[in-house]
């Protein structure tokens, strides 16, 4: 069963404090950001403090990502060094355009896993579609790596990649955001939505979050603990879809048991893809403390 | 000689004082003091024209007692003035009885210098007059009390106030004082009243003198021998604030979040239920939390009580809060609210919290939420001093309601900055851990293992559990094991229990 | 590692430490520490840069320290950054020294 990832928390990857502190806001996954909440001055500093709290700290289960800078920088090279050295889970690209940025990335981190001695392939990886190129090569960018666990889309430098700005109602990212959940599960992979700036609306915000739930989003990136809630409140499921699947996820197991190849439920015929999708949702229920295990033998 | 919670109290100043043996440990009868005072009859003025007038006629002498209130807090300028002229006037070998001090006491420095005040009893202790009294300073320890346990103390007897200098908002000349209707307003005067009940000479200070008669007060007349009108009280803005705000900080507020589903869950969130919360922090931002439950649960609160803010004001406002007992007021809406709400009732200290009256009304309290600096893994919560020694704190209503209440909650993060907040432990008791039975902290809660009932209870209640022991080891691993603070042997302050007994020294820091 | 000039790294900001690393005339590392906690980690804070230096082969080093309540692994990695920089960043970094 994949990993829920409905919120992935920034963290400045130059701030101790706030670094020390992620993991107590309930976040599925966690991203020290390299690149842009750092200064040039301060981008190995930062490389230094992220690698070693990563090494050290406990974060318990929660999913550790690392926004590394480009390889077109000074910086990139060392980042995914530093990243993979300390076990981090998924290293994310910003602003990728095309398959090569991937794949010249994934060579990096290979040459890195085989040097230290780490299994090849453990490290997984994560895009961050930035411009109209990216979205337009967004499924060849899911495809091109067996890594890659999810595309994300970044707002800001995407709009202005468009010559217009952020509104409101979104419409103006319309586009990009349907062909991210599209190429993204045509790929089988994670689809993220972008950070909400305005951390003090949080009507707004819920807004936004139900708006992208219903696209399709698996998570949205956040940038202030506060904003955990409202997304996970959002993601939960009704006591009724939790009921059904319920049922659902019970007659495949009991199917199962008894060796049958058809389950049906009511009457109706119950196949692979309704399984995991209940199976999924049950998931979701249980990480918001909405279903706790009855009569299946889930793991 | 070790007390019953273990701590070590030096044979040398335990005099004539009772170790603590537990919170309801003293059972016997108690005498109450009462003043000496001279009649004032028709025709004579109270009205004086200094400080130093009022000083000389209250007839002042070496080794006397003097009484302050902490209403003002960070914005007084009473008690300064007044140990100024003090000094001034060469008296000395003063005991000085503030029910607090704070960092604006730093003057006070020079006066136990030069021998003008030799004993200091306070609640609290803050700024370089703390630091320089963990240093040293006294030959005398301060005796730290509790407010229930300084209304204990004077209505005892203990403390005998011979003059109390009171700071007043407003006033009329014949004394009749009140917390309003002035130019820097504080609101409830609790601590001030027990003292002008039981000091042998009261003298009323304020900026702003009213016409007769000054009604309704919060001290009467009766109790009054001199009136002084001095330029200023103190600064507003120290004394209360505009209005206070709930804290944005993400930490504060889940521990806060954890703390209210604690109480809803508790088996204490029912109609009618009581409860007190501190005024800042998580503390207060809990009342946050605990208001949206109330209304989503229909229920009701009977009263609450303490320190009192904006927020317990809005929500007595919106019918959620039934009664507010009011013994200090921390922002001008609960100053307004004092004035003008009938059910927003002004309290002393005596009936918020002292223990050896008919019944304080803490006696009655349901939940309290308190803050720490300290907590032990026998949950003894340290309020006074840092986790360096040195004297930083007030011990306050802490230990009253915490040994009164039915649910006694202490929100704390597990560390501040790399200082552990869970400790095998504390520095300096001031509450016993069997006052204490929730901790809760952002990674979840421990549950003092003596409520076996509250354990039961939050089996299946969905909020991280931890033994206190698994918390202090959390908090060893992020932050290493601390070196433990170096002291001398000298005792700089005793901390006095409620009811009268010892429950632990503070010793001067190396 | 040789150093090519003075260099600063960490900042004041609450949980940080700001490291300033000189080389020494004298042979020795001298480490000069200003800490908020110096009474309870004093000791402890003091163990972790002399181990950082040490894995990182230094031995005449003058470090000046101010502490504002940094764990362990910020000390460290504030160390081994201000040591790099000294050094020009020039060099292949040891990540061992972070085991």
């Amino acid at each position: 069963m994949e990993r829920l990832r409905r919120t992935m928390m920034f963290v400045p990857g130059n701030n101790p404090a706030m670094i020390k502190d992620a993991g107590i806001y309930g976040a599925d996954s966690l991203m020290f950001d390299l690149e842009d909440a750092v200064a040039i001055s301060e981008k190995d500093s930062a490389r230094f403090l992220v690698h070693n709290a990563i090494k050290t700290l406990n974060y318990g289960d929660i999913e550790l990502v690392v926004r590394i800078n480009g390889l077109d920088t000074p910086f990139g090279r060392n980042d995914i060094e530093a990243a993979v050295r300390a076990g981090v889970d998924v290293i994310r690209l910003p602003k990728t355009e095309t398959k090569e940025d991937i794949l010249a990335v994934e060579a990096v981190i290979e040459e890195v896993e085989r040097k230290i001695g780490r299994e090849v392939g453990s490290t997984r990886m994560m895009a961050a579609i930035e411009g109209a190129m990216g979205v337009i090569n967004a499924y060849s960018i899911a495809t091109a790596s067996k890594r890659l666990v999810a595309i994300a889309l970044g707002a800001e430098d995407y709009v202005t990649n468009l010559k217009t700005k952020r509104y409101p109602d979104g419409m103006e990212l319309m586009g990009a955001r349907s062909q991210i959940v599209i190429a993204a599960r045509a790929a089988g992979i994670y689809a993220l939505d972008t950070v909400y700036s305005d951390v003090d609306n949080e009507e707004g915000f819920r807004r936004e979050v139900e708006l992208i739930k219903q696209l399709g989003f698996d998570g949205k990136s956040v940038i202030n603990p506060k904003q955990i809630k409202p997304v996970h409140e959002i993601y939960a499921p009704t006591a009724q879809e939790i009921r059904k699947s319920s049922d659902i996820v019970s007659a495949a197991r009991a199917a199962q048991k008894e060796g049958l190849g058809v389950i049906s439920l009511n009457g109706k015929m119950i196949d692979k893809p309704i399984i995991e999708r209940a199976e999924r949702l049950l998931q979701l229920a249980k990480a918001v403390g909405l279903y706790k295990e009855g009569l299946e033998n889930e793991e | 000689m070790k007390n019953s919670i273990g701590r070590e109290i030096p044979e040398n100043i335990i005099r004539d004082w009772k170790l603590y043996e537990g919170e309801f440990s003293m059972n016997s009868t108690v005498a109450k003091a009462a003043p000496v005072i001279k009649p004032v009859y028709p025709g004579e003025s109270k009205l004086l024209n200094s400080i130093e007038e009022a000083i000389v006629k209250c007839g002042l002498k070496d080794g006397m007692t003097i009484s302050f209130h902490h209403h003002f807090r960070e914005g007084d300028y009473i008690l300064n003035m007044v140990v100024d002229t003090i000094a001034r006037l060469g008296i000395k070998d003063l005991t000085l009885a503030s029910s607090s001090l704070g960092s604006v006491h730093k003057p006070l420095i020079k006066h136990i210098k030069d021998g003008v005040i030799t004993r200091i009893t306070s609640s609290g202790l803050r700024g370089a007059l703390a630091e320089e009294i963990s240093k040293g300073l006294m030959e005398e320890p301060v005796i730290i009390r509790s407010h229930g346990g300084r209304a204990r103390a004077i209505e005892a007897g203990d403390i005998k106030i011979d003059v109390a200098f009171l700071g007043a908002p407003s006033a009329d000349e014949y004394g009749n004082s009140s917390g309003t209707g002035g130019l820097g307003n504080c609101g409830s005067l609790g601590y001030a009243k027990i003292d002008a009940l039981y000091a042998n000479k009261v003298v009323i200070l304020t900026d702003y003198l009213v016409d007769f008669p000054n009604m309704p007060a919060s001290i009467l007349q009766t109790n009054v021998d001199y009136v002084v009108k001095i330029d200023k009280i103190g600064d507003p803005a120290g004394i209360a604030s505009g209005a206070t705000r709930y804290t944005k900080n993400p930490k504060e507020l889940l521990i806060a979040e954890y703390a209210s589903k604690a109480i809803v869950e508790s088996g204490y969130f029912k109609d009618g239920f009581s409860f007190q919360t501190g005024t800042g922090g998580s503390t207060l931002a809990v009342s946050r939390f605990l208001r949206d439950e109330m209304i989503k649960a229909g229920i009701k609160a009977d009263f609450a009580l303490g320190g009192i803010t904006k927020q317990m004001v809005e929500m007595h406002e919106e019918g959620l809060i039934k009664h507010i007992f009011d013994v200090q007021d921390f922002d001008l809406v609960a100053v307004e609210s004092i004035g003008k709400n009938p059910m927003h009732h002004e309290i002393d200290s005596s009936m918020y919290a002292n223990p050896h009256n008919r019944g304080c009304i803490a006696n009655k309290l349901d939940v309290v939420v308190l803050s720490a600096l300290e907590i032990d893994t026998d949950f003894n919560v340290n309020v006074m001093t840092g986790s360096d020694g040195v004297l930083r704190g007030a011990s306050g209503g802490h230990c009253d309601t915490a040994a009164c209440a039915k649910l006694t909650m202490i929100l704390s993060p597990i560390i501040r900055g790399r200082i552990p907040c869970i400790v095998d432990s504390v520095n300096t008791v001031i509450t016993p851990g069997d006052s204490i039975d929730v901790l809760v902290t952002e990674l979840g809660i421990a549950i003092n293992p003596k409520r076996e009932d509250l354990i039961e209870r939050f089996k299946n209640v969905n909020i991280p559990q931890f033994t206190i022991e698994e918390l202090k080891s959390k908090v060893e691993s992020i932050v290493g094991v601390p070196d433990n603070i170096e002291y001398d042997e000298k005792v700089v302050a005793i901390v006095e229990y409620r009811d009268g007994s010892i429950i632990d020294v503070v010793r001067k820091v190396k | 590692m040789k150093f090519v000039k003075n260099a600063t790294a960490g900042s004041l900001e609450s949980n940080d430490i700001r490291v300033m690393v000189m080389e020494n005339e004298n042979a020795g590392i001298v480490i000069e520490l200003e800490s908020v906690v110096e009474k309870q980690f004093g000791k402890q804070i003091r163990k972790v840069i002399m181990e950082t230096l040490e894995k990182l082969q230094i031995d005449n080093v003058k470090i000046i320290a101010t502490d504002k309540g940094a764990l362990d692994y910020t000390i460290k990695a504030r160390v081994a950054c201000a040591v790099y920089r000294a050094c020009g960043n020039e060099e292949d970094f040891k990540w061992e020294v972070f085991n």
